[in-house]
């Protein structure tokens, strides 16, 4: 769509871009074209001589045990989060949509945890769960489990899975709300008459109509698992214990930031923003909507 | 005909609320106590009154590992960056949507897509590069570095240039013939009818801002620049045992701002939130 007035004039344009096309080019154009070149370079082990070296790095990564898992982690790290932050979204949402007493009371104590930083929610879980002191260490500690996310690895997966869509849950709850307000009264009182009810009246009349809602939050909460947890992660575990909670995202930072492995670091973001542009092509194409902030 | 409660709806809803209050109420009452009760193991539910004062004792209190910064320093620098960031997001993208929308220039597509592709590229996938610009213009612990490479933003242009294609052609007209010039156009009329968008925008930009991590880690070496965020999660690192009355003190305080922001504006941020993804 474009607009049929206009404002004359060639200069005063070009200057009101200027700024964020400076911004970008300088953040994030020149940086993407570092990576780009940094990735197909190595550099020797004393930092001296960096050579040209093709592809080496991503067969290297491509090869990789480490990177593979990594992979898969992420892999299952998102498909549980966006799984469990949506349900409870939408749980509560079609909850918080009845006409009940108090209603706008809930939904603001819902949607006030969108505000919590992912690395403060960290730090309120390890208060909870600290092996020594937590208080719910120590409940489950009197039920007879042994919960320590410092030292074993299955229990600090599943915990960041638990932060990641503790954190997220207000968001998918802002949106199936909006969502719900899209379908039609008329729907729904339809679906009473009939004799519909309860959850049945819920997956063939309302469920159908909240289809884009849900694509949309599908590829919202994917990106969000896949690169807005790494403060998450990296405040509660820095990616450990050994790499059990080591993601894509942790893993760059760790390989370029900690290891020093420019290259390989370089390579990754590569990838990284080849599963962006992936994701948001999708999202564009089955929704016109985007996803990342 | 009255109908009886929703039991199930509340004891839903309750519960998820619970969810979320639960662990911040452990960390309010938390704060509160000694810290020797809580390194006991000993965390009550009850807040004890006497301890309430530690949320002041908190502010004065620093990282004595990265030079002592106070957690009221690391407060104003969270809040200069969020504010930094919000405000400058708006500001330059409301120009360059305005720019795009409202004016026909040379290479203004590729402009656009230039912009555009920033939706792409997050801090977490360019870390070592962004990081080696930064340290090429020598913006590594200057609060310039802290705000300006997350200023640039696709979203908040695109959101803009949406709302400004919805602007009547009338009403441009009319202000064109009263003899209005682009710019008297923009902040006169262009800007106070897009004040619903503005509003939302400016809660999602300083959330965004005051919950950075990552960036600050990278550019805030030497505490300085430490934002509330970063050194919280800095205090609970260390080898030694954190005090953990203070440290939840001062996540309390880093939890007020923004949630403050999100509950005071809640009805600007649904909408704009719900809008601004359409």
């Amino acid at each position: 769509m474009e607009r049929r007035t206009l404002f004359n004039g060639r200069l005063l344009p070009a200057v009101l871009v200027l700024p964020q096309l400076a911004i970008t080019i300088l953040f994030f154009i020149l940086p993407a074209y570092k990576a780009f070149a940094e990735s197909v370079r190595a550099t020797d082990a004393f930092g001296l001589h960096t050579s040209f070296v093709g592809f080496a790095n991503f067969l290297h990564l491509a090869r990789s045990n480490l990177y593979q898992h990594a992979m898969i982690r992420t892999g299952v790290f998102c498909v549980a989060v966006t799984v469990l932050a949506m349900a409870a979204g939408l749980v509560l949402a079609v909850f918080a949509d009845r006409a009940i007493k108090g209603r706008a009371i809930y939904r603001t104590l819902l949607i006030w945890p969108y505000a919590i930083a992912p690395a403060i929610a960290s730090v309120i879980f390890v208060f909870l769960l600290q092996p020594q002191i937590g208080l719910i260490t120590n409940l489950l500690g009197r039920l007879g489990i042994d919960f320590d996310y410092a030292t074993n690895g299955g229990q600090a997966f599943l915990l960041i899975i638990l932060i990641a869509a503790w954190k997220q849950v207000s968001y998918n709850f802002i949106f199936y709300v909006a969502g719900l307000q899209s379908v039609p009264r008329s729907v729904i009182e339809a679906a009473t008459l009939d004799g519909a009810r309860g959850f049945h009246r819920f997956r063939t009349m309302i469920w159908p109509l909240l289809t884009p809602t849900t694509f949309f939050l599908i590829i919202v909460n994917f990106v969000y698992a896949a690169f807005d947890t790494f403060a998450l992660i990296f405040a509660l575990t820095a990616g450990g214990p050994g790499t059990a909670t080591e993601t894509l995202v942790v893993k760059v930072y760790r390989d370029g930031v900690i290891n020093l492995d420019l290259g390989g670091s370089a390579a990754q973001s590569v990838i990284l923003m080849a599963i962006i542009v992936g994701l948001t092509a999708i999202q564009f194409r089955y929704t016109g909507k985007r996803a990342v902030s | 005909m009255t109908r009886k409660p929703d039991y199930l709806a509340h004891a839903i809803l309750l519960m998820g609320v619970l969810i979320f209050i639960f662990p911040i109420w452990v960390t309010f009452a938390g704060a509160t106590q000694s810290a020797a009760a809580i390194n006991r193991g000993d965390i009550s539910l009850i807040p004890r009154l006497s301890g309430l004062v530690v949320f002041v004792q908190a502010l004065g209190l620093g990282n004595a590992a990265k030079g002592g910064v106070p957690v009221w320093h690391m407060l104003l620098v969270s809040f200069g960056m969020a504010l930094g960031i919000a405000i400058g997001k708006i500001a330059i993208s409301a120009l360059s949507a305005f720019a795009i929308a409202f004016f026909r220039f040379p290479f203004r597509m590729l402009a656009f897509w230039l912009i555009f592709i920033t939706l792409m590229l997050p801090v977490e996938v360019r870390i070592i590069p962004t990081y080696s610009v930064m340290s090429d213009f020598h913006l590594i612990n200057t609060f310039t570095g802290l705000t300006m490479p997350l200023i640039a933003s696709a979203t908040a242009t695109l959101l803009f240039r949406q709302v400004f294609l919805t602007i009547p052609d009338e009403l441009v007209e009319a202000a064109k013939l009263d003899g209005a010039g682009p710019m008297r156009f923009f902040f006169d009329i262009l800007l106070p009818v897009s004040g619903a968008n503005l509003a939302a925008l400016f809660v999602i930009l300083f959330i965004y801002g005051w919950n950075q991590y990552l960036w600050p880690l990278l550019v805030a070496t030497n505490g300085r620049l430490d934002t509330i965020v970063l050194g919280i999660v800095q205090m609970i690192n260390p080898e030694a045992l954190p005090q953990w009355n203070f440290v939840m003190a001062a996540t309390i305080l880093a939890l007020i701002p923004p949630v403050l922001v999100v509950i005071a504006m809640q009805r600007w941020f649904v909408r704009g939130l719900t809008e601004a993804d359409k």
